[in-house]
């Protein structure tokens, strides 16, 4: 009994401690909703009917002939290309100060050879493409396009391909929104720097003889270190609260997939965070250095996760890397649950991860923790 | 309650922090722990208060040997750390209740106990207000009130006025007289001779780990090498049927002359000043100048340790 008083008390003091520092609120909760926002309007906003962002592309057309022609033409009519027309110099220029992403060239000549080339009588024609080498996607999509638009030319006289392409996002939710991704990134982030700041601030009550106080009381190791996790884990369960009502009333973020998977995967990372910062109190000697050194980890841990950009994006074997990284985990399962609207079933693997690493922290807390020392 | 040590030994690699400390503790007494930073007071009360385990020897709390974590014996214990170990951004009746249900207490029982010491701290008109905003003697005292919630029997007090202005000094020596009349049993560490002259009933001199002396404050005074001094100079010197009469006095120990300057040792100075001069006055002699020096700790730390506890 003595012991449960005393762990509520424990655990409320570090509720308490939290929402009276005004500056741990804004930090934990208004920078995530605002970062998290900037980050999903560039990445695609809330997936609505928002127009297709246009790749502004420029066309030489140094042949002139009928078939250059009504290639351009058709290339002005594609919905993902915005087409300019300009001679060669102002095209290089362009695409070389960044202005434009390509610049697709037809030499002279080019319509009658392309047409004998295609019955295999000469050499094939080049048409030549500038593009900017900061923009390496953007090669591949010029190249395929103007495939496609040069073929349809070509061949206009033959039979049509026998297919059109429908476009369809793939999620089992009803919409992909840009902001579900971004707002599980940054939630993640910044309950991770929340972990830090517990475990900075347990080396702090050490210096500052708190923690001298709590140990003089008889209380075990279990109820000192255990009501330090669930007062961090409730303070990041707080954050995760306020930050996705952010994301759902402002930004339309919808948990399309398990509600109750989505709250497991926030409550296995919100004990994932508590015993990092436990951890972090164990490791660490000077609050200046643990500091630093745990920001460093964490912005490491957040960027390996694929909270900043999705983790697609990556290549293969960084890919396979950052399944090793607990944050990967939490962001996914959270993206699983929101956005891909997927089943409670989805949100197992990522809880079971983080409950797992949650595991390793805290014996590595508890093994390192320096109880004797002042 | 009677709290012991046996023959506590600390070491820290290889530093060893406490060699071998012994003593007792009684209930309404102020036992002093005096000795020089670094000597070992902490690392000595640490183990009194069951944060660490000796490496060797034992702690005894009223018979029963003091273990450490969540051993039933600690709540007999209060300490009152060295650091101001509150959480500065509460209000101080949160802190109270907080360091308070450490020890299992709650409700009315609790809001009563706080009541209490926020009474004898004289910090009730606080009671709202975070440490933050204190003067250093209300933190002080603040920080002693939080040891006290759960009415320990056993008070371990490490440097509990570090820092503190005069007044909130002399606050605080009350609080801890008022306890030790209580039958508190009270263990106070300082490096203030001062304090321990004004407050300890019985002083424990520890140096480089170990016990140097354990005694009452007139025993321990007795041992120093230089007693109460008388310095007067006169007009002219005292002939020696003065100084026969004088060295004849009682609690007087020692007379010497030194041209016009006259030292005589005494037991008692206040008692002692006046016959010496009434003495020599009505002999004819006029005392110019006059000078006492009383013996005191730092005296007989020196003796002790050959250093003196403020080179420290």
């Amino acid at each position: 009994m003595n012991s449960l008083t005393a762990f509520r008390a424990l655990v409320r003091k570090d509720l308490a401690l939290f929402l009276r520092d005004r500056r741990a609120l804004l930090v934990s909760v208004i920078t995530p909703i605002l970062i998290a926002g900037f980050f999903g309007f560039l990445f695609g906003g809330s997936g609505d009917d928002s127009p297709v962002t246009r790749v502004p592309l420029a066309v030489v057309d140094q042949d002139a002939s009928g078939l250059s022609k009504a290639i351009v033409a058709d290339l002005g009519r594609d919905p993902s290309l915005a087409i300019v027309s300009m001679t060669r110099e102002e095209a290089q220029e362009r695409v070389g100060s960044g202005k434009l992403r390509a610049a697709i060239l037809f030499s002279p000549g080019f319509g009658a050879a392309a047409t004998e080339a295609l019955a295999g009588a000469i050499a094939k024609p080049a048409v030549e493409v500038l593009y900017d080498p900061s923009q390496p996607l953007v090669r591949p999509i010029v190249e395929g396009l103007l495939t496609q638009h040069v073929m349809r030319q070509v061949t206009r006289d033959a039979k049509p391909v026998p297919f059109t392409i429908k476009n369809t996002a793939v999620s089992s939710g009803p919409q992909y929104n840009a902001y579900a991704h971004s707002f599980a990134g940054m939630t993640v982030q910044f309950i991770l720097f929340m972990s830090i700041d517990a475990g900075v601030t347990l080396l702090l009550m050490r210096q500052q003889g708190v923690w001298r106080r709590l140990r003089a009381a008889p209380l075990s190791r279990f109820v000192l270190l255990g009501s330090r996790v669930v007062g961090t884990t409730m303070i990041a369960l707080l954050i995760f609260t306020a930050v996705y009502l952010a994301a759902m009333f402002i930004f339309g973020v919808r948990i399309a997939g398990s509600v109750v998977g989505f709250a497991a995967v926030a409550v296995a990372f919100a004990i994932l965070a508590a015993t990092t910062g436990l951890m972090i109190a164990g490791v660490g000697r000077s609050v200046g250095a643990t500091r630093g050194l745990s920001i460093l980890a964490a912005l490491l841990l957040v960027m390996l996760g694929g909270a900043w950009v999705p983790a697609f994006l990556f290549p293969e074997w960084l890919q396979n890397v950052s399944e090793f990284v607990p944050t990967r985990w939490a962001v996914d399962g959270l993206d699983a649950m929101t956005w891909r609207g997927l089943p409670f079933h989805a949100a197992l693997l990522p809880v079971a991860v983080l409950l797992g690493w949650s595991v390793v922290f805290a014996l590595i807390a508890v093994w390192r923790f320096d109880w004797e020392g002042e | 309650m009677r709290l012991v040590a046996e023959h506590l030994e600390k070491r820290f690699g290889a530093l060893t922090a406490v060699a071998d400390i012994s003593f007792s503790a009684e209930p309404g007494a102020v036992l002093g722990l005096l000795g020089p930073n670094g000597a070992g007071k902490s690392t000595t009360v640490s183990m009194l208060a069951g944060l660490m385990r000796p490496d060797r020897g034992t702690v005894r709390v009223g018979g029963a040997t003091l273990g450490i974590g969540a051993d039933p014996s600690k709540r007999h214990i209060g300490l009152v750390p060295q650091e101001l170990a509150l959480l500065d951004d509460l209000p101080t009746r949160m802190n109270l209740e907080f360091f308070g249900a450490l020890y299992g207490i709650a409700g009315r029982a609790l809001a009563l106990r706080i009541d209490a010491v926020l009474e004898l701290t004289s910090l009730s008109d606080r009671a709202l207000d975070p440490p933050k905003e204190f003067s250093g003697g209300m933190r002080r005292r603040l920080n002693i009130a939080c040891a006290l919630l759960h009415e320990p029997q056993i008070l371990l007090l490490d440097e509990p006025t570090v820092g503190v202005d005069p007044q909130s000094r002399n606050a605080i020596f009350g609080t801890i007289e008022a306890l030790a009349s209580a039958g508190r049993t009270l263990v106070y560490t300082t490096h203030y001779m001062e304090e321990v002259e004004r407050l300890c009933d019985r002083v424990v001199v520890i140096d480089h780990g170990k016990v140097l002396a354990d005694d009452t404050l007139q025993g321990l005074l007795a041992r120093a090498p230089m007693p109460n001094l008388l310095n007067l100079r006169y007009d002219a010197p005292p002939d020696t049927a003065a100084l026969a009469e004088i060295e004849g006095l009682a609690g007087i120990t020692r007379v010497e002359l030194s041209g016009l300057e006259l030292s005589v040792a005494a037991v008692d100075l206040g008692t002692a000043a006046p016959r010496v001069l009434e003495r020599l006055a009505a002999r004819g002699f006029r005392c110019l100048e006059l000078t006492s020096r009383r013996a005191n700790l730092e005296d007989v730390f020196l003796s002790l340790t050959g250093r003196s506890l403020r080179d420290t």
